[in-house]
């Protein structure tokens, strides 16, 4: 209901510059006179996000070229989302290495023009400044932040860095160390952290902005002083030390034989961190070298990806309220994700000690996530705890979150008929369960569903959106929509064993079993994997999912695929018994009390044979989800392996590896003569031409 | 025109004894703990609610009125007035009694009341020099005034008194409470074994209904962020007996007082709601009474023995509807200390006493023991202070419901020399 006393006193927004005209015959670019100062509004056509393309660079030179007598020219977005989220990877992506370099050029010749205007440039800059937006921003005179601003630049999650100036602009303007962790992180600097260092020179509300120019242009705004550590910095050697030290950091994280980019930045910045024109021609150099590497190419393909899953989770899904049942570390999390993104939450359990930890871990994880006092407070206050199941009758979506057992599951919507508000969804977070097998307990088959979250839900940003043959495509859309609001990425499948992240990962651990049994070490093993670039070896990653888990997949998958899955061993089944069932028992595979799981490793630990073994029957149980139709094609299966299960997303996930690889079927014949017929390809592999 | 005006639901949280250090819960948040699943349960939307009351008398700095607080996080809605009442231990009761009054006159059809006290949160208290020692320090701009000011510290600054002990005490009489009610068992004549008893008896009440389910959908489970579990009030001593509240000093008036912390009600965290409806909102929302608010009255006495308030205040109130002692089929009457709840029985029994203050011809009568706080009260339960007044009404609501009775009275007595009493008839 839109509140009368809002309408009539509306709080002029930020991009208030909607109502600018079109400055004549340029598409991205408004522009408003007032008395001698001239604003530029960003205002990108048919799309929410401003996106530093090579039009808007174009108009803007136009633009520069005609401000007259102008006394100080301001530069603002008109978009509610935020200034700008970075430059236009699309426009990048296929270049070669000339064509990149002729584009560079143009952009920084643009920037540097604008830079070199003698009347006081301002930028103002709210919500997501990212990016080539940030350097736009950064070849003003001054910068004003608008409360909540998010600055950052991320080009190195695409295996880049900077590229319109940032690297010298950034590190001219403030602490130099501050601005290399930055760019090598690809971490947002909040609002009151970006003026704290300088990159803002005015942090203000909507309310104050006005004024706040006003200041701006008559010079009142102090530059910010980054003081003699920066000074310091200038200096050669004092670099190297530093530089030095950022290698070995980011060795930890992003090993430099997979990801190039981080120490291109830091070579960048050791070689020419006093010079800024140096800097300058290097930085253009360097991104477009990078640009051309396997792994920039990769990470870019997995950005439009991302971009992909994201448009199939737009809309309203008309879920305000959501009802879990079961406060296990799923159901637990899964509440406590939804109450942060404002959904109210009621959480159901049989008994209330679980009950009272999904609260304390909600409470850890608002902390974690740096909500303030209020904003934590307030998500615990829409997260309920129900040992009554209140909220069944009020839910429009129920999540049932129970243990993997089907007469429990069954009992449990059993007791929903009747219950449940008219149109409400139910869905069942079942990671090992057929759906058809489950269906027939709904009290309505048209409205429920699957929708497997991933452990943990607040950092797995994929969420499996089952489809079985008698669901209503709207229930479909709507968890579609509602993973969306979750700002996680949905997927959809068909009703699978396995669906596909676990499906196509179910080999990969099981072939480590075999290997355990063969006599190979657990840690060599897991150190082979990581070596390939998995965030987890596949022993580690048994413990971490537990054992018994893993048994139940492999149990339903043995009896639903066509490919023959090697047997568990029994000592496997020995050790769930024993209660031995991972990391949640604290002894597993690994005894997690006295031995810790290797979790990063060298060039040494890398072993084609092993990688073999682990990684490409996983290719092969992608081409079997793909030739049964269970996801929409091998982009869409890639996309769900890397946000899913973490899939080495510099090698663009199993299927683009094959692909690239080029002679998966010939190595998995091979294997099967060697070791058996787990290893048969797939038909699919036939078809691909 | 006098509609009548009715008790439709409540819940309260458990009472959580207060142990020394601030408990995991503020006022408002105890407000919200009992009040989310009190609404969850409600067949209609938190902003039907058309004013919410709440008693409070410890307020916290960080929850100025604390009924606006609690109903905002309550989901209630921004257009929905909410305002805190205060009347000392009263003020439980007091938003129960300013909500029938509004709802009776025909101004509001449904109104949340309650009451929320977290005594473990009640601050320390610096003296007076010290506050103003910090104001002088925090005015000081120049490094010299600075270091004058450093200088004028004296060590008793960091010494502050217990807030609680001051709000205890009357400031007319100075009496704590604890004294006035060995004034009146001076006066009635009510010896230490006699409250020793009581209490046990309290104690044993509450232990046999925590264990019987009889509070059931009254208390609702609370959760901390801690991942505490608070399920049932805490400081039930289901083996409580007269050998050991024997071995008891007297705290407030030693060596040969009578009121041990024993027989005496515990300092506690604890909040309660009532939900009260007309009829039009009754039949609006399809919801079952549970009973009617049919009267209430107040009193105001000599604070050096205002534990009588109850007796003050109930009595007219029996009068105006002539009810005889027998008529009254439960009592709720506030266990502010044992030797108070006697010395209440005694004045009714007393002749002279209802003849001279109360008007009567003769005593009012005898309490039946197994009429009066029969789970228990605020002996084994606690007493925060401005919720008590709200879980007396509240539970005598449903006991008379749960035992199929007709007619009850909840009463208590107010520090500061007042009394407060509601009549109600089950629906």
């Amino acid at each position: 209901m839109t509140d009368p006393i809002d309408t009539l006193t509306a709080d002029p927004p930020a991009e208030a510059g909607a109502d600018a005209p079109r400055a004549a015959g340029l598409t991205c670019w408004r522009r408003s006179d007032s008395v001698d100062v001239v604003t530029l509004w960003l205002d990108c056509p048919g799309t929410g996000t401003n996106v530093i393309s090579e039009t808007v660079l174009r108009e803007l030179d136009a633009l520069l070229g005609d401000l007259a007598d102008a006394r100080a020219l301001v530069i603002r977005s008109a978009k509610p989302s935020g200034f700008a989220a970075g430059a236009d990877i699309d426009g990048f992506a296929g270049l070669d290495r000339d064509a990149a370099l002729s584009l560079l050029h143009q952009g920084h010749a643009v920037l540097d023009r604008l830079a070199a205007l003698e009347l006081p440039t301002v930028a103002v800059i709210h919500g997501h400044t990212l990016g080539g937006g940030l350097e736009l921003a950064l070849a003003c005179d001054r910068r004003i932040g608008l409360d909540g601003v998010k600055a950052g630049f991320p080009e190195v999650q695409l295996g880049l860095h900077p590229g319109l100036g940032g690297t010298f602009r950034l590190t001219q303007l403030i602490d130099p160390i501050e601005a290399m962790q930055a760019m090598l992180t690809g971490k947002t600097i909040h609002d009151r952290k970006a003026k704290r260092l300088g990159l803002l020179d005015a942090l203000v509300p909507g309310r104050h902005v006005e004024a706040a120019i006003e200041a701006a242009v008559a010079g009142r705004l102090k530059p910010h002083d980054t003081g003699l550590k920066a000074g310091a910095l200038r200096l050669a050697p004092a670099r190297s030390l530093a530089a030095t030290r950022m290698r070995q950091e980011a060795e930890k994280s992003a090993p430099r034989r997979h990801y190039p980019a981080p120490y291109a930045l830091i070579d960048l910045w050791h070689d020419h961190g006093g010079d800024p024109e140096a800097m300058q021609k290097a930085e253009i150099a360097s991104f477009a070298t990078l640009l051309e590497s396997a792994t920039a190419q990769a990470l870019i393909r997995v950005f439009f990806l991302r971009q992909q899953l994201k448009a199939g989770a737009k809309g309203a899904s008309g879920i305000a309220h959501v009802h879990v049942i079961g406060a296990g570390t799923m159901g637990a999390e899964i509440a406590a994700w939804a109450a942060l993104r404002a959904k109210r939450v009621t959480l159901e359990d049989v008994a209330l000690p679980p009950l009272g930890k999904a609260v304390s871990r909600a409470a850890t994880l608002y902390e974690r996530r740096h909500l303030s006092g209020i904003e934590a407070r307030d998500a615990l206050d829409r997260l309920m705890p129900d040992p009554e199941g209140l909220g069944r009758a009020r839910a429009d979506l129920v999540i049932e979150a129970a243990p993997e057992r089907p007469d429990l599951k069954e009992k449990i919507y059993a007791g929903l008929v009747d219950v449940l508000k008219p149109g409400a969804i139910l869905a069942s977070n079942t990671s090992s369960l057929r759906l058809t097998d489950l269906v027939d307990a709904a009290p309505d088959p048209a409205r429920f569903a699957g929708l497997h979250f991933f452990n943990p839900v607040s950092r797995m940003l994929l969420i499996e959106v089952v489809a079985h043959e008698a669901v209503a495509p709207e229930v479909l859309d709507s968890l579609c929509a509602f993973a969306g609001e979750l700002d996680r990425l949905p997927v959809r499948v068909r009703d699978y064993p396995g669906f596909v992240v676990n499906r196509v990962l179910a080999p990969y651990m099981l072939e480590a079993m075999l290997m355990l049994d063969e006599g190979l070490d657990k840690a060599r093993i897991d150190r082979a994997a990581l070596a390939f670039g998995m965030p987890m070896g596949p022993v580690t990653l048994a413990d971490q999912v537990g054992l018994d888990i893993c048994l139940e997949v492999v149990r339903s998958l043995a009896s639903g695929v066509a490919q023959p899955l090697p047997e568990p061993p029994a000592w496997l089944l020995e050790k769930v018994e024993k209660g031995e069932t991972g990391k949640k028992a604290g002894k597993g595979l690994y005894d997690h009390a006295r031995e810790s799981p290797p979790e990063t490793a060298g060039e040494d630990d890398e072993d084609p044979a092993i990688v073999d073994r682990l990684i490409l029957p996983m290719c092969n149980a992608g081409m079997e989800c793909l030739r049964q139709g269970v996801v929409k094609d091998a982009d869409t299966l890639d996309a769900a392996l890397i946000f899913g299960a973490g899939w080495a997303p510099f090698r663009g996930g199993p299927m683009h590896y094959a692909k690239v690889r080029g002679n998966v079927p010939e190595r998995l014949r091979a294997l099967e003569q060697q070791l058996g017929p787990r290893f048969a390809p797939d038909a699919g592999w036939d078809s691909l031409g | 025109m006098s509609r009548p005006v009715y008790i439709v639901d409540g819940a309260r949280t458990p009472f959580l004894k207060a142990r020394g250090r601030p408990g995991p819960f503020t006022p408002v948040d105890l407000a919200v703990q009992c009040g989310r699943p009190l609404l969850a349960r409600q067949p209609f939307v938190p902003e039907a609610i058309e004013l919410v009351i709440l008693g409070c008398v410890n307020v916290i700095q960080d929850e100025m009125n604390p009924a606006r607080v609690a109903a905002l996080r309550l989901g209630l809605g921004e257009q929905t007035v909410a305002f805190t009442v205060q009347i000392n231990c009263g003020s439980g009761m007091q938003s129960i009694d300013t909500a029938y009054r509004y709802i009776r006159d025909g101004s509001h059809q449904m109104i949340l009341a309650g009451g929320a006290e977290a005594l473990s949160h009640a601050p320390l208290v610096y003296r007076q020099e010290a506050t103003e020692w910090f104001g002088e320090l925090a005015r000081a701009k120049s490094p010299v005034a600075k270091m004058k000011a450093l200088s004028e510290v004296r060590p008793n600054f960091f010494s502050p008194v217990i807030g609680l002990e001051r709000g205890l005490t009357d400031p007319i009489t100075a009496l704590n409470m604890g004294q006035t009610a060995e004034v009146l068992a001076h006066r009635f004549h009510i010896d230490r074994a006699s409250a020793d008893a009581y209490a046990v008896d309290s104690h044993k009440r509450l232990a046999a209904a925590q264990a019987s389910g009889a509070l059931k959908g009254e208390v609702m489970p609370a959760f901390d962020r801690e991942g505490g579990v608070h399920e049932a009030d805490d400081g039930v001593r289901p083996d409580s007996s007269l050998a050991k509240l024997a071995k008891l000093s007297p705290v407030f008036e030693p060596p040969f007082g009578k009121v041990t912390a024993g027989n005496s009600s515990q300092i506690t965290d604890g909040a309660s709601w009532v939900l009260l409806a007309s009829e039009t909102a009754i039949e609006a929302h399809g919801l079952t009474p549970l009973a009617r608010i049919v009267d209430s009255e107040w009193a105001a006495l000599d604070p050096a023995i205002m534990g009588l308030g109850p007796v003050l205040a109930s009595t007219p109130l029996a009068q105006r509807h002539g009810l005889a002692v027998g008529d009254i089929d439960l009592w709720e009457l506030n266990e502010a200390f044992a030797a108070q709840v006697l010395s209440c029985l005694a004045a009714w029994q007393d002749d002279e006493f209802c003849r001279e203050v109360l008007g009567y011809d003769a005593a009012f009568g005898r309490i039946d023991r197994d009429r009066l706080n029969v789970d228990g009260g605020a002996i084994s339960l606690g007493h925060p202070v401005g919720t008590s007044g709200n879980r007396i009404v509240l539970h005598l609501a449903k006991a008379l419901k749960a035992r199929n009775l007709r007619r009850g009275i909840a009463t208590e007595c107010i520090g500061g020399g007042l009394g407060g009493a509601m009549l109600l008839e089950a629906a």
